[in-house]
């Protein structure tokens, strides 16, 4: 196959991996309409009784009993599974293929749209890591959807053809400081929406007295606000080596200086001290829950920033910028 | 990290009591060291962060800052006074990390002796009744209690890696682990400290330049020679080695075809250098990612341009130029601004503006263009001055830009200022006897940025370090498990408890995997006895 069919299968692979979501979404919402209802009925005081107690529902409660007379539900939800990972291997051909697309061929993040299909790929991809530990089944439906829409963003305005790499990117270290980054963004995203499912179901509960709904069927508060804990513990010590050791380390031999407060690199620094502040809110001040939620949405909102804004906004003042050319503005200041 | 019961006490004091000095002084230093603070402070610098990337910075981009400042006349001195050219130079952002380094010294030096005490300790003796834990286990061995308790000493203590008491009473066993997460934690804090002192190494002895050479010219490595030169506050100019670097060849490759057409793919710069100037030259070749390093100071190839060979040939027929002039590239396709300053052109200085085209191309709609930024068709398109170039005033002045105060346009037959528009190899005589203007030729320029950065390997160790600290303050868990053992008739009834110190561990399934080791009937049943599920 010759380079431009590899990017024409890269685009119908994105295509098709987007109506898989849309499936699985599909089919989440199959699952949940044939919800047998006395389970829905019983959800809430299982919940509340849980959290009375001081003993924490780490898995919905409908899960346990889906056993019972859910046939179709249990079906529906296999269903989508199996569909996720399905789409999964779809956006990952999507990925090969658009760095085969290139050439030479390379790794398929070398600007915003490329980065965009691997972050969210990396998403669903923790995502089926961790869903059977996590017992994640409750997430899958929001995942479903926030992947979709990204992956629309993604194509409708972010949207380049291949080109090759520029000689600045031409580096080892664009696989391993990039990839860091999208791994942690993908990390960090995930314990950002934990986190805000928290304050959503937080607010529901103290509004009605109890979390109604699809918000009833989602672990305790308890057990929302210790995934994202996890998901955050593990994405931090990653940005950590993306952003404060590879980031520099690239820089030094690309710029001639590992650290120069380039907004890239000061909204990279933000993002750390924010999420720094979360961890060592929780370790040493005992935050949690709505407070720490608050906080991690915070360093989640300067990440997408930084990943968004960055570009768009501070183009010309950011050598990470890879809307213009870099050895130019570096010259003509 | 510490319990949150211990900070308490530290957080929660009042105002300062009506004391003396040194109470006063106990007092604040207690504020500054508290864990609140802290996590004020760490808020501030994220915040306080912000005004640098919005705000084009001296030490980042100081060309933008001037032009920033002339589009914003009467904002300017107020940014001044507050320090937002400059803000990771500031005293209010210094103040910042500087409370902030205080409060972490003031956080570790007690916590590190709290934890040289107790990272000896003996782990603390059995809870009386361990049924009351939330997580246990109770289970019937067929062994006596004397040789029970032996093996599950060397099990819990060998195998899991627990550290069990020595002096526990008869029938109970005591352990601990995890006592490297607060090393962790300490090591992360101080590791943070080793940072802040490679960096600011670097920041106070090293030095940033930059220099643009003309393919064919050189440069010697010292202060006069750069174009820009950003040195540390404690940098001394003694301090620079003393190499000179040569540039023999400069190549560019730009993609000819298909999609990224234009793009430059490759750049490479051959370069002759003498690490002193009696050394002899070694030749050697710097790529984007590849710089050279002399004696740890570094020289990257970061720019390159156009620099064309303008002859201005006065009223007398000298010529008044030297042989090239450089372009600073204004676009990706390289439309480049340059201004040629005759001196010593007589009868009147004549001064030059305006544009080089590598790609000459032309349209009605957008005018003189650049179609392509390698030199296919290189041209000229300027303006031309007479009168005083203003250079004997003393006041310093940039070789990229004309002081059009003493002079004046000149015209052409039609009274309109004169363009000399050039193809290469053309020349152009200027009126009333003035000279002639020709474009000669073309070279190429680099713009190299030579710097020395000591203690980076301090920073990146440092950062390394606090890298292997954070990961042992997040994932290793400090748990306490306890057996106790008593005999119903002939049988041994044992229970088992344990007890996590930081939230998110798995604490039943390790004490399942304990009491498979324990237990011979559960490991093969695959059940526990009594078990209560908690997590």
């Amino acid at each position: 196959m010759s380079h431009d069919q590899f990017e024409v299968l890269s685009n119908q692979a994105v295509a098709a991996c987007a109506f898989v979501y849309f499936l699985v979404f599909l089919s989440h919402l199959a699952a949940w309409v044939t919800r047998p209802r006395e389970v829905a009925a019983a959800t809430p005081a299982a919940v509340s009784t849980g959290t009375a107690g001081g003993v924490a529902v780490a898995d919905p409660p409908a899960q346990d009993t889906v056993g019972g007379g859910s046939d179709r539900a249990d079906l529906w939800k296999r269903i989508a599974v199996s569909l996720t990972v399905v789409a999964a291997v779809i956006h990952l051909l999507a990925l090969v293929t658009r760095g085969l697309a290139a050439d030479p061929v390379r790794v398929p993040w070398s600007n915003m749209y490329e980065f965009t299909l691997t972050a969210t790929w990396v998403v669903v991809a923790l995502f089926l890591v961790t869903y059977k530990r996590f017992k994640l089944a409750w997430l899958a439906p929001v995942l479903s959807v926030f992947v979709l829409v990204v992956l629309m963003v993604d194509v409708l305005f972010l949207y380049e053809p291949v080109v090759p790499l520029r000689d600045a990117l031409q580096s080892p270290w664009l696989v391993i400081h990039v990839l860091a980054a999208i791994t942690a963004t993908g990390a960090f995203t995930m314990g950002g929406i934990c986190s805000a499912l928290y304050l959503v179901k937080d607010r529901s509960q103290t509004k009605h007295g109890t979390a109604r709904g699809w918000l009833a069927s989602i672990p305790s508060l308890d057990a929302l606000d210790r995934l994202a804990y996890r998901w955050h513990a593990f994405s931090f010590p990653v940005w950590t080596f993306a952003a404060l050791i590879a980031g520099p380390i690239w820089a030094e031999y690309a710029w001639g200086r590992y650290w120069g407060w380039d907004p890239k690199e000061v909204w990279a620094f933000i993002t750390w001290v924010v999420y720094a502040g979360y961890l060592h809110a929780r370790a040493t001040a005992g935050w949690k829950g709505r407070r720490a939620a608050i906080v991690a949405l915070v360093g989640l909102a300067t990440l997408w920033f930084n990943f968004v804004g960055i570009n768009f906004f501070f183009g010309a003042g950011s050598q990470h910028s890879y809307a213009a050319e870099l050895i130019v503005r570096s010259v003509g200041g | 990290m510490t319990d949150v019961t211990e900070r308490v006490d530290r957080q929660a004091e009042p105002l300062p009591p009506d004391l003396g000095p040194v109470a006063l002084a106990r007092w604040a230093w207690r504020q500054l060291t508290s864990m609140r603070t802290a996590l004020i402070l760490l808020f501030l610098l994220a915040l306080a962060a912000v005004p640098g990337s919005v705000v084009p910075q001296e030490g980042v981009d100081p060309q933008r800052v001037a032009r920033w400042k002339t589009d914003h006349a009467s904002l300017t001195p107020i940014y001044e006074k507050l320090g937002l050219f400059d803000v990771y130079a500031s005293p209010w952002f210094a103040a910042i990390y500087v409370l902030l380094t205080i409060s972490l010294v003031g956080c570790i030096l007690p916590r590190t002796k709290v934890y040289w005490r107790a990272a000896r300790a003996q782990p603390p003796s059995a809870p009386r009744r361990l049924e009351r834990l939330p997580e246990h286990r109770v289970f019937e061995v067929p062994d006596d209690e004397g040789t029970f308790l032996e093996r599950a000493r060397r099990v819990v203590g060998k195998d899991f890696g627990y550290r069990v008491r020595g002096d526990d009473a008869a029938g109970v066993v005591s352990a601990e682990r995890g006592y490297m997460r607060e090393a962790g934690n300490l090591i992360f804090h101080l590791a943070i400290l080793v940072v802040l002192v490679g960096f600011a190494w670097g920041a106070l002895l090293g030095f940033k330049g930059g220099v643009i050479v003309v393919t064919g010219d050189g440069f010697s490595n010292s202060v006069s020679q750069y174009d820009d030169f950003d040195p540390g506050a404690l940098f001394s100019a003694g301090s620079l080695k003393p190499f000179t670097v040569d540039v023999k060849k400069f190549d560019v490759r730009f993609i000819t075809k298909g999609r990224g057409a234009g793009s430059a793919q490759k750049f490479v710069a051959d370069l002759g250098v003498r690490s002193s100037p009696t050394a002899a030259e070694t030749d050697t070749r710097i790529r984007v990612n590849k710089p050279l390093n002399v004696d740890g100071t570094k020289v990257f190839l970061i720019g390159h341009g156009y620099a064309p060979h303008i002859t201005v040939r006065d009223g007398e027929g000298n010529v008044v130029t030297p042989k090239s002039t450089v372009f600073l590239p204004e676009s990706a396709d390289f439309r480049s601004f340059g201004v040629v300053k005759a001196a010593d052109a007589l009868p009147e200085q004549i001064g030059l503006e305006g544009e080089f085209y590598p790609t000459y191309a032309f349209t009605q709609a957008t005018g003189p263009f650049s179609a392509y930024p390698d030199a296919k068709n290189p041209a000229i398109s300027m303006l031309a001055y007479e009168g005083d170039l203003g250079l004997d005033s003393g006041d310093p002045q940039s070789v990229y830009s004309l002081d059009k105060k003493g002079l004046k346009p000149i015209r052409d037959a039609d009274g309109k200022p004169l363009r000399i528009d050039l193809p290469m190899g053309a020349t152009k005589q200027l009126p009333d006897g003035l000279g002639s203007v020709t474009f000669d030729g073309l070279s190429r320029f680099v713009r190299l940025q030579v710097s020395s950065t000591p203690g980076t390997g301090v920073a990146l160790g440092g950062t390394i370090l606090a890298l292997i600290g954070l990961c042992g303050s997040l994932f290793i868990r400090p748990r306490r498990v306890w057996l106790r053992t008593r005999r119903e008739g002939d049988r041994t009834i044992v229970t088992l408890a344990g007890l996590d110190r930081s939230s998110g561990g798995d604490l039943a399934g390790a004490l399942d995997r304990l009491q498979r080791e324990l237990d011979p009937a559960a490991a093969t049943a695959g059940t526990s006895g009594e078990r209560e599920e908690s997590t």
